[in-house]
């Protein structure tokens, strides 16, 4: 299925807790096309974010492949996953995950810093702050650079990592509970950026929530109940 | 460039972290002063060593010496010449000294050794340590100038101030004598002369024997009439007046040799009238340690420390040595001391006196009827000393090693610079562990702070981070916090030596006595020397042991998965 962006073949998950195996994925196969916004929807416990960690390659699974454009990469060195989460996925936490030492235009620089030696981004720095501005502008956070994110307010926290995830200008946006922790105004606010950014610049997006009224407003949903797919769901 | 934002941010922001460098901090400081102390002592030191033992030393075996100081000179000139720079011979004995103090004889054991000054200032600093030459100071106040100027020649001759302190002595002891004279003739109260009458004199007490004249003399006097050891010296002189007449015992050189002759004519002249003058000089002149003749007196409601002087240039003293002959005999002497040897080693100061080699060979028979005289050592000051060894092979391959030893003065030495050499070294290992311990400090909060911070280390791995890159966070971090401390502590040291007599005299005073006596050390201030390559080290050690104690938190850190992490509330 070369067609596909980003997919998984029978994909498995158990995680140890003293003698026991706990299976949490139990082969899930999910593909999403270029462009796609997809969501999963499922219970707490249903295995939905270790589905997203695992095709963010923050896990390894311990069954079945994660393929990007159609090529296997769960099984790839340490060195070349670090590589492909700094430039192929951005991701996005309902808690928002910024680093509370730095501000708000360093946290959004914090995927170039560690791309890059230090020599060459000093060499670019300026270029590269100029990219973060115009991304922070877009997000609706030009005027709050230099505000730690203690300082921020959860709608803009979550806007402050959207910018993190898109600063490196990822393929593939996968996005854990983005609006879990925010009121439902807060939480409207942040999908309507996100579409707007799916629409815009063709980022295929994998959103991961509880919430159905949030789930349906993607592209496709994708139901999870106890680590394994329920239904297969065109959107309204 | 993360990992540096990071630290530095980190650095700024945990102030737990800083608290544990603290203890870095403070060891590097101690370490420094401790060091830098330790080498101002050790430098002083030897220094004063040094200036006594001249560079190398060639010693006969026996005290008894080797013949012709002038052809051994030779000797060494020819086979080491172009190492060395000047040569001084001296006769080095065991010896006892008594003067009267107190209404007391005091004998003390003491290493005479006879020098010829001229040569002696030569090969070592020898002016310096003489009290004549030396500006005295008390509480940082000169008390006294110098009374010779650095460029007189150091002679065997009595300062003004050594004649007048001497003219002085002379004439209470004759205004004494008139008091003795004018007393009713009372044997009870009438005191012995001893010019009058000498002591008997025979073969078996072939001696001074200053004590028994003491005795006798005491034995007759009402113990608190004047100060008594004028009579008592003079006890001494009228003994050694009745052995040169005896002609059994050592005969005196009537010729002087090194005093000026007016003064020995006066006195041959008035020897020949049977009324000696008592105050011309003996021919026999001492530089006497002043660690012999002085004591620390503490004044019980003052506190205060005051030095007193129990001999003082001008007083005559007497010498108890032994000749070279077999067997070795007891020779006795009368003496002048000329001036106080003060070298700053409390080991020579109160072992060490000085006195005219000549006199010392003629009493100790140590010149043979054809006028050759014998010396027990040949001290050479080299050109370099850094040629030392070589100059020690070259004379050990002319001097039998059956009759001479040939050292360096630090093999001379080798105990007593090793003991201090060991010394530092353990203070150094004590200290040393300190900044481990603390260490050990570093490597507990840090392990506190991976944990706190593990849900960022699972961000910096979601955006890509690699387990080095966040390993060399904490190695970096621990770097910083090492680089913080011992700066700061290599600052704080290098203030605390720079201002430690300051601050000594603050401890001082808050104490009500003094933290570093001078009256102990010699010296009238802490001696200290900084050295850059010691600093260096202790700043080194102190990083590396940051580090090191960072290398465990931070492989924790790298090997922290990112999912547990991200979880991790």
């Amino acid at each position: 299925m070369p067609s596909n962006h980003i997919s998984t073949v029978a994909l498995e998950k158990a995680y140890l807790k003293g003698q026991h195996k706990i299976p949490v994925l139990r082969g899930v196969e999910i593909s999403a096309k270029r462009g796609e916004f997809l969501s999963v929807v499922g219970q707490s416990g249903s295995g939905k974010s270790t589905l997203l960690h695992l095709m963010g390659l923050l896990d390894s699974p311990t069954v079945g492949e994660v393929l990007f454009n159609g090529e296997r990469i769960d099984d790839l060195p340490n060195k070349t996953r670090d590589v492909l989460r700094n430039r192929v996925f951005g991701f996005i936490f309902q808690f928002y995950h910024l680093l509370p030492e730095l501000s708000v235009l360093e946290n959004v620089l914090a995927p170039l810093m560690i791309r890059h030696p230090m020599l060459t981004y000093w060499k670019r720095k300026r270029q590269y702050k100029d990219a973060a501005q115009s991304i922070l502008d877009q997000v609706g956070l030009g005027h709050r650079l230099k505000h730690r994110p203690s300082e921020l307010s959860g709608g803009e926290m979550q806007r402050a990592a959207i910018a993190r995830a898109l600063i490196s200008e990822p393929e593939i946006l996968l996005a854990d509970e983005p609006t879990g922790n925010l009121d439902t105004s807060t939480g409207q606010e942040i999908m309507s950026l996100l579409k707007k950014l799916n629409d815009e610049t063709n980022l295929t997006i994998l959103m991961v929530t509880h919430d159905n009224a949030i789930a349906n407003q993607a592209d496709r949903i994708v139901r999870l109940s106890e680590g394994r797919i329920e239904t297969l769901a065109e959107a309204a | 460039m993360y990992k540096v934002l990071l630290c530095l941010r980190y650095l700024r922001t945990r102030y737990i972290a800083l608290a544990s460098i603290i203890s870095v901090m403070l060891g590097v400081a101690t370490m420094i002063v401790v060091n830098s102390v330790m080498a101002g002592f050790g430098t002083e030191m030897r220094e004063r060593i040094h200036g006594i033992l001249a560079d190398v030393i060639i010693e006969t075996h026996s005290l008894d010496g080797a013949p012709d100081p002038e052809r051994q000179m030779q000797l060494a000139q020819q086979s080491a010449g172009e190492y060395i720079e000047a040569m001084t011979a001296t006769v080095q004995v065991y010896a006892m000294l008594s003067f009267e103090y107190a209404d007391r004889w005091v004998t003390r054991p003491i290493q005479l050794i006879g020098i010829d000054p001229v040569t002696k200032a030569k090969v070592g600093p020898l002016k310096e340590s003489l009290d004549s030459f030396r500006t005295i100071t008390k509480d940082g106040e000169v008390v006294r100038e110098p009374l010779r100027s650095m460029n007189e020649i150091p002679g065997w001759e009595l300062t003004d101030a050594g004649w007048e302190y001497r003219r002085e002595w002379v004439e209470r002891k004759a205004e004494l004598e008139r008091l003795w004279q004018s007393l009713p003739d009372d044997p009870g109260l009438r005191r012995e002369s001893p010019f009058d009458d000498p002591p008997p004199f025979n073969d078996e007490q072939s001696s001074i024997e200053p004590a028994g004249g003491d005795a006798e003399t005491e034995a007759a006097t009402p113990p608190n009439i004047g100060p008594p050891e004028f009579d008592a010296v003079q006890t001494v002189s009228n003994e050694t007046d009745a052995k040169k007449t005896d002609g059994n015992l050592v005969q005196f050189p009537e010729t002087p040799f090194d005093a000026p002759p007016n003064i020995e004519t006066q006195k041959n002249d008035a020897e020949a009238e049977g009324t000696p003058d008592p105050a011309a000089l003996w021919p026999a002149r001492l530089y006497i340690g002043s660690g012999l003749v002085e004591m620390p007196v503490k004044d019980p409601h003052t506190g205060e420390v005051r030095i007193i002087r129990m001999v003082n240039p001008g007083d005559d003293v007497a010498v108890s040595t032994v000749k070279s002959s077999r067997p070795p005999e007891a020779v006795h002497f009368n003496a002048t001391v000329v001036d106080v040897f003060r070298s700053g080693m409390s080991e020579y100061d109160s072992t060490l006196v000085f006195c005219n080699l000549e006199y010392l060979q003629r009493a100790r028979g140590m010149i043979d009827p054809s006028g050759t005289k014998s010396i027990t050592s040949i001290q050479i000051k080299l050109k370099d000393y850094d040629q030392a060894g070589e100059a020690v092979a070259r004379l050990q391959q002319v001097f039998s090693p059956n009759y001479f030893s040939i050292q360096t003065w630090e093999q001379k030495q080798g105990p007593l610079l090793a003991a201090v050499e060991i010394e530092t070294a353990i203070l150094n290992v004590l200290l040393f562990l300190i900044i481990a311990v603390a260490g050990f400090g570093i490597l507990a909060i840090f392990f506190m702070i991976v944990v706190e911070k593990t849900r960022d280390i699972g961000i910096l791995k979601a955006l890509g981070a690699s387990s080095r890159g966040v390993m060399s966070i904490f190695l970096s971090y621990g770097l910083a916090l090492g680089i913080v401390g011992s700066t700061v502590g290599v600052g704080l040291g290098l203030l605390f030596v720079t201002y430690i007599n300051e601050i000594e005299d603050v401890l001082s005073s808050i104490r009500g006595r003094k933290v570093f006596d001078e009256t102990v050390y010699y010296f009238p201030e802490i001696p200290t020397v900084v050295e850059p390559v010691m600093v260096f080290w202790v700043a080194f050690g102190a990083m590396i042991i940051a580090v090191m104690a960072s290398i465990l938190p931070a492989r924790r850190a790298s090997r922290l998965h990112p999912v547990q992490a991200l979880r991790y509330e």
